[in-house]
């Protein structure tokens, strides 16, 4: 029997959702607003109505090339995915369908790595981009964040891959496919949806992620992040220049985040219903 | 060709022991069902053939040779799962074409070879459907098209209609002994349904915890059980076993009576018995009666048999159909 909810519960509880959801986006719409502000604007005060000038974007544009930055995100966000997928979708595919007595110990010590605060090895991987000339090269940030971002990767290929029937592998074994085969042919295009989601939720957080960006590069590998960190200046905060930066190193990732908004949210609760 | 020689294989996972020592013949061209209850070792004896898992010990060799190491592919088999194992992202025809892709069949052939099997099995209007827009039986007959294109020196057939209901599961029955008419092709079938076992099979396995109890025809089986498991395991409603005195009469620890071989009159007979529950198919009777000191029995009788709830009946085996057991459960 369905549960009947009264009305004025309904409204109750769609006027809270809507109070929580504008919560949350607020800081982004402001930084939003505030970005179409002149910085005597900014500074003067609580309003959401810009003037609508765009002089802060033009200054933060004549300031620093947007482009590179964006380019250096895009590369380190994309390759850093691309390279955890190649290593996690063979290793989620051995954990799921041919598990030893050890697999879920080493799922626990993937993922205990990411309990680790990142600046306690801050230090001996300074050092070893150092020595290694990785400092300020895409190469060296994409190998980074493709090992940071590697536990949470298996994780949810392993999660996604446990669904598939056994049967089906097997069938494809009989079938005459190799083991490539029978991960070209039948794993892979059965598990396009979660591979999908896993690999949108990669490119986010690498696209974020600012502790190793902005302490491993100085100009030639910086992405936005290192961008909107270079607003936040010595000689004081302009919050105008700062919220045009933000929101063009935020815009991309919003709008890729908007169109597979579905994706995501499937790849998300996927296999939690039947 | 397909013969399949079974030399002393056994499995175990870690200690267990899941298949003791066997060895089982199947000749070219056989319908062969193993048969047994859940847990007794059909699908892993199964899959062991199959190479899906890896004997423990023994040999298992298809026309002579000896594919006991060899990957699945390589042992020319034919496998149709249970929950059939379609590829959901393919379509029927892909489905089908599958294995002849993996070993490198050229598309003309892999063409004419698809459509032969959908001619055979009814599936030539589903071509270009996915196995989510098909009914459960035309599932059942793309993961046995899938099988027959690769023209294998043996089927196996792992429970494929228990995902059935009843009378999908009665045609397909009547499909798949028609297709090994047609194939006469060895056919290795699993299933726990000894009505399955006893229609379809030109022999039957009959196994328990791993041992292969007894191998004969349908027909062997029903009338010359070797023991009490086979006994009581093969034919439909199950054997009446009966201890006690009236075994003792026998010269037997166990004496076995099937259902129809119970003569029944209102007037006189062996044994006096009151009617339980009276099930009225049409053209039979089953009748549960409640003998005295002989126990609770299943009688066959005519379907226009007018018994009721709390009749009194007398029973009469007829003495050619008795089977003896001795007290190892063994016939005697």
């Amino acid at each position: 029997m369905a549960r009947a909810v009264s009305t004025r519960r309904k409204i109750g509880f769609t006027v809270a959702a809507w109070a929580v959801a504008l919560l949350i986006f607020f800081p982004i719409l402001y930084t939003i607003i505030t970005s179409f502000k002149s910085e005597t604007e900014a500074i003067a005060g609580f309003s959401l109505v810009p003037s609508g000038t765009l002089e802060s974007y033009a200054e933060v544009q004549a300031q620093s090339n947007y482009f590179k930055f964006f380019l250096n995100s895009v590369i380190i966000a994309v390759g850093s995915t691309i390279l955890a997928l190649l290593v996690a979708i063979p290793a989620a595919w051995s954990m799921a369908f041919s598990p030893t007595k050890r697999t879920k110990d080493i799922l626990m010590w993937m993922l205990s790595t990411k309990m680790m605060p990142a600046v306690a090895v801050l230090v001996p991987i300074y050092l070893i981009f150092r020595d290694t000339y990785l400092l300020d090269t895409r190469i060296g940030l994409t190998v980074m964040l493709m090992l940071i971002n590697l536990p949470i990767v298996v994780w949810m290929l392993y999660t996604y891959f446990r669904e598939i029937p056994g049967e089906i592998l097997e069938a494809a074994r009989m079938d005459g496919a190799t083991l490539w085969g029978e991960i070209v042919h039948v794993l892979t295009p059965m598990a396009v949806p979660g591979i999908a989601s896993t690999m949108l939720l990669n490119i986010i957080l690498a696209w974020n992620e600012a502790f190793w960006t902005i302490r491993l590069t100085t100009t030639n590998a910086a992405p936005l992040t290192a961008f909107i960190a270079s607003f936040s200046s010595p000689q004081g905060l302009f919050w105008a220049k700062l919220s045009a930066a933000s929101t063009l190193a935020i815009a991309p990732i919003l709008i890729m985040g908007w169109f597979s908004q579905r994706q995501l949210v499937r790849g998300l609760t996927f296999g939690a219903v039947k | 060709m397909g013969n399949i020689t079974l030399k002393k294989v056994s499995k175990s996972f870690g200690a267990t022991t899941i298949i003791p020592e066997i060895d089982l013949q199947i000749e070219d061209g056989e319908f062969v069902v193993f048969v047994g209850p859940s847990g007794c070792g059909k699908s892993t004896l199964l899959r062991l053939i199959a190479g899906l898992e890896d004997t423990s010990a023994g040999t298992i060799s298809i026309d002579g040779r000896d594919v006991t190491g060899e990957a699945p592919a390589k042992r020319r088999l034919a496998m149709v799962f249970q929950s059939y194992a379609l590829y959901p992202h393919m379509t029927v025809y892909k489905n089908i074409a599958f294995p002849l892709k993996m070993t490198g069949e050229d598309a003309t052939v892999i063409d004419k070879k698809v459509k032969d099997a959908a001619r055979v099995l009814n599936l030539t209007n589903y071509l270009e459907r996915r196995p989510g827009q098909l009914s459960g039986g035309q599932r059942q007959r793309v993961a046995i098209g899938r099988a027959i294109v690769r023209q294998p020196s043996a089927f196996l057939f792992d429970e494929p209609l228990s995902n059935l209901d009843a009378a999908l599961r009665g045609t397909m029955r009547l499909e798949i002994s028609e297709l090994h008419h047609q194939l006469k092709t060895t056919m290795i079938y699993v299933t726990h349904d000894q009505v399955e076992a006893m229609t379809m099979a030109d022999k039957i396995v009959v196994l328990n915890a791993g041992n292969i109890e007894q191998v004969g025809s349908p027909m062997e089986l029903y009338k010359t059980p070797k023991n009490l498991f086979v006994a009581g395991f093969i034919g439909s409603p199950k054997m009446n076993l009966i201890n006690g005195a009236a075994a003792a009469k026998h010269g037997a620890t166990t004496i076995g009576v099937r259902p129809e071989h119970l003569g029944i009159s209102t007037t006189a007979g062996e044994w006096k018995a009151t009617v339980g529950v009276a099930e009225h198919l049409g053209s039979d009777t089953f009748l549960h009666v409640q003998a005295g000191d002989v126990g609770p029995l299943t009688v066959r009788a005519d379907g226009e048999l007018g018994v009721r709830h709390g009749d009194t009946i007398f029973l009469t085996p007829s003495p050619n159909k008795i089977h003896r057991f001795g007290a190892d459960g063994r016939a005697m």
